[in-house]
């Protein structure tokens, strides 16, 4: 089983590694989302380091913990923490989008060792993890699911379909971190079709709601062991986040929501994001 | 010819059963061999027959509510842990309004969850054509890693949910709610992907699926009266194709006709013209929903009007008739 990090400087380091990684990989692909992507880097990095009992050697570790990524868009974060800890070689990150790539656009269970499921169309990962949770939780099986989820994609019908159900078989074993970035790829979630307010509405629907910083590692760890200690309701954890985290360019605004950075922004955002590195070294 | 095993005499069938009630046999036979497999359904329980596995297997059964885009994903999740999951619902609603979650959720994962889609076909009926599955054939077929099956009556509906079981991949099996002659046996064969050749005939090949399998049977026994004589098919999947006896049947009748209860474009003629265009081209006529939406009536009066009982299939037979090859 992997050994966890629980460095919190260690960790910032890996979202620093990460990010850098993400925009590297979107700048070779050429297409791909750049927000919602970088600004994960911090959840991600509590996820893969952290807070999952998973082994990287072993993907298929029965008593694995899974992570289900129902925003597929965002999975050079995904990809990038999956190889820093080991699933495959770093080396590989380069051929995302690329024609013979395990590294799909969207991720594709099967060609991947550790990818739990395919994802693309929104709306689709929250059932696929309430199904898993029901299996566990009938075997009496001690590991968890987590789900990792979109704000746009609760305009989906499908999403709130799982809600309800997982409410139903009160799936203890499930914790949803839902990426409250606020954009989408035409604008302002609260312009396109409003969603607040979230954390009453997972409330009003049986859900353990916890808000928390989304740049905060020690807070996102610390929200998923409180999700251990709720045993009859799924947990709902919302990450605030800013869109474009950690690339001052890119930070709030819309329109890197579904592009990668050209040249000139990818040399730009490296050197900001090796400043930030030496200050996490210097703590 | 092989003996398929019918009843004898077949015309004077002994039960009558509608197709859905295989799904209860198979479902349960299957639970209490394999505790990997599970079923799902959206608020239909008793009409799609899965109440049966629900009685006998509650800790694997999963009742979603109204809600089938969630239930595809919910048994995809399943599936994904090492489980079998059956998933049982109208046709209508699954796959109708479910695709995305098929196409992704479980073909692209390729995970084995295997569709019941009942109340499919005209003959659902009374309720109407907002009910009446006549597109899930052409919804289904295209789809990567897909199968799919539409079994003639009760027992061979029972078969092909094994079949589909023992394969391990996405499956889709449409079945009827009308009682219908079950006119195949427990020794009738049944292989996914092989054609059942039920009678043979020089001059036209019938292939048929579902309820209209044995409407054909008796049309081609009323045209050998008129010295017509017809083999019956029986397709019972039409995806993976058997192509061997597509051709087989083009090469001996130069004349085929397909029959369904499902929308001309994009179902079973659709998959037999494909065949033919690309290894034997061959006058075929398709027969079946004319791309039109049903109505209500009772099964047998809506089998007459759209021409689609042993009646109508004789006319469309004799209709066909100067297209064939000489």
């Amino acid at each position: 089983m992997y050994k966890k990090i629980t460095s919190i400087k260690k960790l910032k380091l890996m979202a620093n590694t990460i990010r850098q990684d993400v925009l590297k990989m979107l700048y070779e692909a050429k297409s791909g989302h750049s927000a919602g992507s970088v600004s994960l880097a911090d959840v991600f990095t509590a996820m893969y380091f952290n807070v999952l009992r998973h082994d990287p050697d072993n993907s298929n570790w029965e008593g694995r913990d899974r992570l289900i990524l129902s925003n597929g868009h965002v999975c050079p974060v995904m990809y990038s923490a999956m190889a820093n800890v080991g699933y495959f070689p770093t080396e590989e990150l380069l051929t995302l989008r690329k024609p013979g790539s395990r590294l799909q656009g969207h991720p594709h269970k099967g060609t991947l060792p550790g990818i739990e499921n395919s994802s693309g169309p929104l709306g689709q990962g929250l059932s696929i993890a309430v199904g898993m949770a029901i299996v566990a939780k009938r075997a009496g099986k001690h590991h968890r699911i987590y789900a990792i989820l979109s704000d746009g994609e609760h305009q989906e019908g499908q999403t709130w379909e799982a809600i309800l159900l997982a409410a139903k078989f009160r799936l203890g074993n499930l914790t949803a971190i839902l990426d409250r970035n606020n954009i989408q790829i035409d604008g302002f979630t609260e312009e396109i079709l409003p969603l607040e307010p979230l954390a009453e509405k997972f409330r009003a629907f049986g859900w353990h709601v916890i808000e928390v910083n989304g740049h905060d590692i020690s807070k996102i760890i610390s929200a998923c062991e409180e999700t251990k200690a709720v045993y009859e309701k799924p947990t709902m954890i919302i990450a605030h986040t800013i869109p474009g985290k950690g690339v001052p360019f890119m930070e709030y605004l819309t329109e890197w929501h579904g592009k990668p950075p050209a040249k000139e922004h990818l040399e730009e955002a490296l050197k900001y994001l090796e400043e930030e590195r030496k200050l996490i070294e210097e703590e | 010819m092989e003996d398929m095993h019918l009843i004898d005499p077949l015309f004077e069938p002994a039960e009558l059963k509608p197709s859905r009630d295989g799904f209860a046999s198979a479902s349960v036979e299957i639970g209490e061999k394999d505790q990997n497999v599970w079923v799902l359904t959206a608020d239909v329980s008793g009409s799609t027959r899965a109440n049966f596995f629900e009685r006998k297997f509650p800790e694997r059964f999963v009742q979603v509510g109204v809600a089938e885009q969630n239930m595809a994903g919910v048994a995809a999740g399943i599936a994904s842990e090492g489980k079998t999951a059956f998933v049982s619902a109208y046709g209508v609603f699954s796959p109708g309004r479910n695709w995305d979650q098929i196409r992704v959720s479980i073909c692209y994962n390729d995970v084995p969850v295997i569709f019941h889609g009942s109340h499919t076909g005209i003959t659902v009926g009374p309720d109407g054509a907002s009910h009446q599955a006549l597109e899930d054939i052409a919804i289904t077929r295209p789809i990567p890693n897909m199968q799919v099956l539409a079994p003639a009556d009760a027992e061979e509906v029972r078969k092909a949910f094994w079949a589909a079981y023992e394969s391990k991949r996405p499956t889709y099996i449409r079945t009827s709610r009308e009682k219908m002659p079950v006119f195949t046996t427990e020794n009738t064969p049944f292989t996914l992907g092989k054609a059942n050749v039920y009678r043979e005939g020089n001059d036209v090949a019938i292939f048929a699926i579902g309820p209209l399998v044995y409407e054909s049977l008796k049309a081609a026994r009323e045209l050998e009266k008129e010295n017509i004589f017809c083999a019956v098919i029986d397709m019972h999947t039409i995806k993976p194709i058997d192509k061997e006896a597509i051709i087989h049947w083009a090469e001996k009748t130069g004349l085929l006709v397909s029959i369904e209860d499902h929308q001309i474009n994009g179902g079973l003629g659709s998959a037999i013209a494909e065949v033919l265009a690309e290894n034997l081209p061959t006058p075929l006529k398709r027969h079946g929903m004319l791309d039109v939406f049903g109505e209500s009536g009772t099964a047998s009066d809506l089998l007459k009007k759209y021409s689609l009982d042993a009646e109508g299939i004789k006319k469309t037979i004799k209709e066909a008739l100067p297209m064939k090859k000489r």
